[in-house]
């Protein structure tokens, strides 16, 4: 294991021998826990995808290493916010309880040998829901993608913006698309892959400004909350709603990927932006693998 | 019912007879040469009676012969081909199937229209009748290509686009539009191959291209026979005499400078020999783009420019 990772691992495995195992939402089958990671976080009975953890989406695509960028911002508490508790006492509980320092992990690395920029939204910390740190760290991203010539990829999980930071949070939509924005139209290659569950004004934003949009199998991707929708309807939703196969029908996405096929489809992806721009009459925009650098 | 079918019947027939015959001879010490030679040459009589000079509705039938190669058995033979679907906001069309692929270890954005091969498959295609969701697939693939600097390769093979209330509720017309608006000035070569009937504008929204191939008994026309006997004469069922007037088959297309390379079939059309003749299409659709990559982008939009700018232009 990479001392990054080793590190930075979230979910260290309890030593006392019953938390070893985990019940699988979906199918109910306890699971031994160093099996469900070694089977990428899916369900060795019913394959339903549990969420991975940001810092295991990594280790699970990189080839080595992961240079982290805007780890060191940490979000304030804007609107002195509180309801049950504190904003801030939220925050450090969600710290302790996912390691992380907010909802999503940004920075360089390389993926079969194609150096990319990488952000990895999640669902633990305060449910991937965008404050102004993730904004901020979506945005830098795609600038120092952009700066690199370098594509961007990103996984998404969330659950919108965060209303402990009122519009602040929203405005991170306009934002984060910003810079997305100025990336493609500098001929960047931007690639998202929508997990569950990306919603609200995450989906509303970069989730779907990719150039080539991928979605974890089964994962619910929306806008309005399943809730909300039939609350304000009072119709029961169809039990395919809102998920990414219904979304693949429906025209809004280019692939539905099982887990374990991603990271290849993901290669092959970078390989056909890539390799074009070296061998078309195109301008070179993107830069291609080359071994030295993919080790850095 | 299909008349090159109907016509292939007595040849089927004919060929199992040799077959038997010759499985016969080998068997028995009895000299059958004679016997197998002139079934022979009488199937090699009726072949060329039957495929020697077709006619231009014969021509029609054999594009749309039952097994004849579809849209993604050229996807098939490439070497690599990863699916894009949808248009990113009402449905991912069928009718249409493109994605990233490789060609001849080219990679490229390739697109094919495809009618289905069985029932069930026709019914899930539409008959290959795109609704304007296919057309915007098209549009936002050759964006992305071009984005990406990948070269587009188009199949081509529809009756036309669909009709139908949904389609133009959803605005079918503006749908070809955007994509004949986004070939227009997509700043990577384009190749489009019409490997059955290139039925009117359906079929024209992905073959404004650098370079137009035609498979040989392929098709292309203003509208469908049956549609422009609809048109025309208020009688659908005068297709025949449509399909004769239209100048739709390869040689006249080539004649007009509409398309600018005919790729020959096997006797007896592309379904007698489909991976050979895909094989073909693909030689050919990859020397094309062998040339064009090396054309400057200025340059090759220029020549796009007037190759469509000079058809019908007034002689100079
Ligand atoms: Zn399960």
């Amino acid at each position: 294991m990479p001392e990054w990772l080793r590190l930075r691992r979230a979910q260290p495995i309890p030593a006392e021998d019953a938390a070893q195992w985990t019940k699988c939402p979906k199918c109910s089958e306890m699971i031994y826990r160093p099996d469900l990671a070694a089977n990428l976080w899916v369900c060795t009975k019913c394959q339903h995808h549990f969420r991975m953890h940001a810092f295991d989406r990594i280790s699970m695509l990189v080839d080595a290493d992961f240079t982290e960028i805007g780890g060191d911002l940490l979000p304030g508490d804007p609107l002195g916010w509180t309801d049950k508790v504190p904003y801030p006492q939220k925050l450090q509980r969600d710290r302790e309880k996912s390691k992380l320092t907010e909802g999503v992990v940004c920075g360089f690395a390389s993926i079969g040998g194609f150096p990319v920029a990488l952000g990895v939204m999640d669902f633990n910390f305060r449910g991937g829901t965008m404050g102004t740190v993730v904004g901020e760290r979506i945005a830098q991203l795609f600038e120092r993608a952009r700066e690199r010539r370098v594509p961007c990829v990103v996984f998404t999980a969330s659950g919108g913006a965060r209303m402990e930071e009122g519009m602040l949070a929203l405005m991170q939509m306009a934002k984060t698309t910003l810079a997305v924005r100025r990336f493609h139209d500098d001929g960047g290659y931007y690639i998202s892959v929508l997990t569950d569950p990306t919603t609200g004004g995450v989906s509303a934003s970069f989730a779907f400004q990719a150039d080539v949009i991928v979605a974890e199998a089964r994962a619910s991707i929306g806008f309005a909350g399943r809730r909300v929708i039939e609350q304000t309807i009072r119709q029961k939703l169809p039990d395919n709603f809102q998920t990414a196969e219904f979304l693949l029908e429906k025209g809004a996405l280019d692939s539905v990927v099982e887990r374990r096929d991603l990271k290849p489809l993901l290669m092959r992806l970078l390989d056909y932006g890539v390799g074009a721009k070296q061998a078309s009459n195109g301008h070179a925009t993107v830069t291609a693998p080359t071994s030295s650098e993919s080790r850095a | 019912m299909n008349v090159i079918v109907e016509r292939e019947k007595g040849l089927l027939e004919l060929e199992q007879r040799i077959a038997a015959l010759k499985a016969q001879a080998a068997q028995q010490p009895v000299d059958m040469g004679g016997v197998i030679e002139a079934l022979e040459a009488k199937y090699a009589e009726i072949q060329h009676e039957v495929f020697g000079t077709m006619t231009a509705w014969q021509r029609v039938n054999m594009a749309r012969h039952p097994k004849r190669p579809l849209g993604t058995d050229y996807l098939a033979a490439l070497d690599q081909f990863d699916e894009l679907h949808g248009d990113r906001h009402f449905h991912d069309d069928h009718a249409i199937v493109g994605g990233f692929a490789k060609l001849r270890g080219r990679r490229v954005m390739a697109i094919a229209q495809d009618k289905g091969r069985d029932t069930r498959e026709k019914v899930m295609r539409n008959f290959g009748m795109p609704a304007p969701e296919g057309y915007r697939k098209v549009t936002r693939l050759v964006a992305l290509a071009a984005h990406l600097g990948l070269p587009v390769v188009t199949f081509i093979d529809t009756n036309g686009a669909d009709p139908g209330i949904g389609s133009e509720e959803r605005a079918q017309a503006e749908a070809i539009a955007q994509a004949l608006y986004e070939l227009a000035d997509a700043r990577i070569p384009i190749v489009a191959t019409v490997i059955g009937e290139g039925g009117s504008g359906g079929a024209l929204a992905l073959g404004l291209a650098d370079r137009v191939l035609m498979l040989e008994h392929s098709v292309y026309s203003v509208a469908s026979p049956e549609g422009a006997a609809a048109i025309l004469w208020g009688d659908a069922a005068r297709a025949e005499e449509a399909a004769s007037r239209l100048r739709l088959t390869s040689d006249d297309l080539l004649h007009f400078g509409i398309i600018d390379e005919i790729v020959g079939e096997p006797v007896g059309g592309a379904h007698r020999d489909s991976a050979g003749t895909v094989a073909r299409v693909l030689d050919a659709v990859d020397a094309a783009l062998d040339t064009l990559v090396k054309v400057p982008l200025a340059d090759l939009l220029d020549r796009r420019y007037a190759k469509f700018r000079r058809i019908g232009a007034p002689p100079s």
